[in-house]
């Protein structure tokens, strides 16, 4: 595409770190709320929970100057080419994040004027969950993209490389992008998510250490069951 | 004539006061004891699964989130206590809106609520959760089923009893007769 399809390969390993670093570090989001979402995203932005802590306290009005578009609420049918147009408008590299059920999927919404998950409309790098999705999961969301971002090949050159080594090495047990952010940024559950992930279990790890932490609440188990 | 440095003031006041940003990801503020994360999938004591397969929580989802298949259980492969037991149960969290109507629902008590909620993926395929990641972990004295009925001879003696058996999902749950205590004012 440009300068970075012509380096050679040590060279644009080194760079593809340091672009990675500095794309993940200023990501400007568009200003896209379109519905209850958007009140939990100004939450997000504000200073409790405070994006600024990763660069990215400016929402921008204007598609050209935004790095990340979050859409955040429903998308009518009559929306998604307005929708579409942003993102078109948005200058490369740009991702995608897709907040909320009825951004992600259309959610409760299973009717004919909702567009059933934007991503029939724009590449979606990013699904979350939730309705309206908490202040902390939009940040996770935004961390496990970050995480994403960081691990981005650098042009197609690069791709085609790695897809080249993945044929021999085999791929990590936690994908870039799927480690909850408290487990990716606590060490000691970091490594319990890494051993859980390769016995395919972090689920059932998520549940264990949630019982762990509301012990207090334990399970009463009565006298005739223990026998 | 202090007006070119008045700004600075407002900003020296306020670096002595208490800030308000919470350490989110390093540290995790608990949520409200009831708040409404991920579902578990419970389990009886001694491992066997407290679902029965009725589908009760899929016509409660005003989102058609849930999928249930029933399956029938039989003396050689005995899944849970009684007839029936979820042979497929899947969650699609894109649809989910976590209003705890299925948790309403549930007769059994199988499914409740935890209060994760990390659950951001890029794959629309991963985030419909499966049985396997929903059903709770084996705890020591649970055996993995299909196995026969430890805790008694017939589904009764499991149900019946479930009024003091809240099953696993800790901190979502009080059992009928705890609940009760607390409203009355004494210890859970």
């Amino acid at each position: 595409m440009g300068l970075e399809e012509n380096l050679p390969g040590i060279l644009l390993v080194s760079v593809e770190k340091l672009v990675n670093v500095v794309r993940k570090t200023s990501m400007w989001p568009a200003q896209f709320g379109l519905a209850c979402c958007a009140i939990e995203m100004m939450t997000t932005g504000a200073a409790r929970y405070d994006t600024g802590r990763w660069g990215m306290e400016v929402f921008r009005a204007s598609p050209r100057q935004a790095d990340l578009m979050i859409v955040a609420g429903r998308v009518s049918q009559k929306m998604a080419p307005v929708l579409r147009r942003i993102y078109d408008q948005m200058a490369d590299p740009k991702w995608v994040l897709s907040m909320g059920v009825c951004a992600s999927s259309g959610g409760m919404f299973n009717n004919y004027a909702i567009v059933q998950g934007v991503d029939h409309v724009v590449p979606v790098d990013m699904y979350l969950p939730g309705c309206p999705p908490r202040p902390e999961m939009l940040l996770d969301a935004i961390l496990k993209l970050h995480e994403k971002i960081l691990h981005e090949p650098l042009g197609e050159k690069r791709r085609a490389q790695l897809a080249e080594i993945a044929k021999t090495v085999p791929a990590p047990a936690v994908r870039p992008g799927t480690m909850p952010s408290s487990y990716r940024y606590n060490k000691a559950k970091r490594r319990q998510w890494t051993a859980a992930a390769a016995e395919g279990r972090e689920e059932q790890l998520r549940i264990e250490n949630w019982m762990h932490e509301n012990g207090d609440k334990a399970p009463v188990v009565r006298d005739r069951w223990k026998g | 004539m202090f007006e070119p440095i008045k700004g600075f003031g407002v900003s020296l006041a306020n670096m002595f006061k208490p800030h308000v940003t919470e350490k989110y990801p390093e540290k995790m503020r608990p949520t409200a004891p009831r708040y409404h994360g991920r579902h578990i999938l419970n389990r009886h004591p001694d491992g066997l699964e407290k679902c029965v397969g009725c589908e009760l929580c899929a016509w409660a989802c005003p989102a058609d989130a849930i999928y249930v298949e029933g399956a029938d259980n039989t003396d050689e492969e005995r899944f849970s206590p009684g007839e029936r037991y979820a042979g497929t149960y899947q969650i699609n969290y894109l649809r989910c809106i976590f209003c705890g109507l299925c948790i309403e629902a549930c007769p059994t008590r199988s499914l409740t609520m935890s209060n994760e909620y990390e659950l951001a993926n890029d794959s629309r395929q991963d985030l419909i959760f499966t049985k396997e990641q929903l059903l709770a972990p084996l705890l020591p004295g649970m055996e993995q089923p299909p196995h026969d009925m430890r805790l008694g001879h017939s589904e009764q003696d499991y149900y019946v009893g479930a009024l003091e058996n809240p099953g696993m999902s800790a901190g979502a749950e009080y059992s009928v007769q705890q609940e009760t205590a607390r409203k009355s004012g004494g210890a859970a």
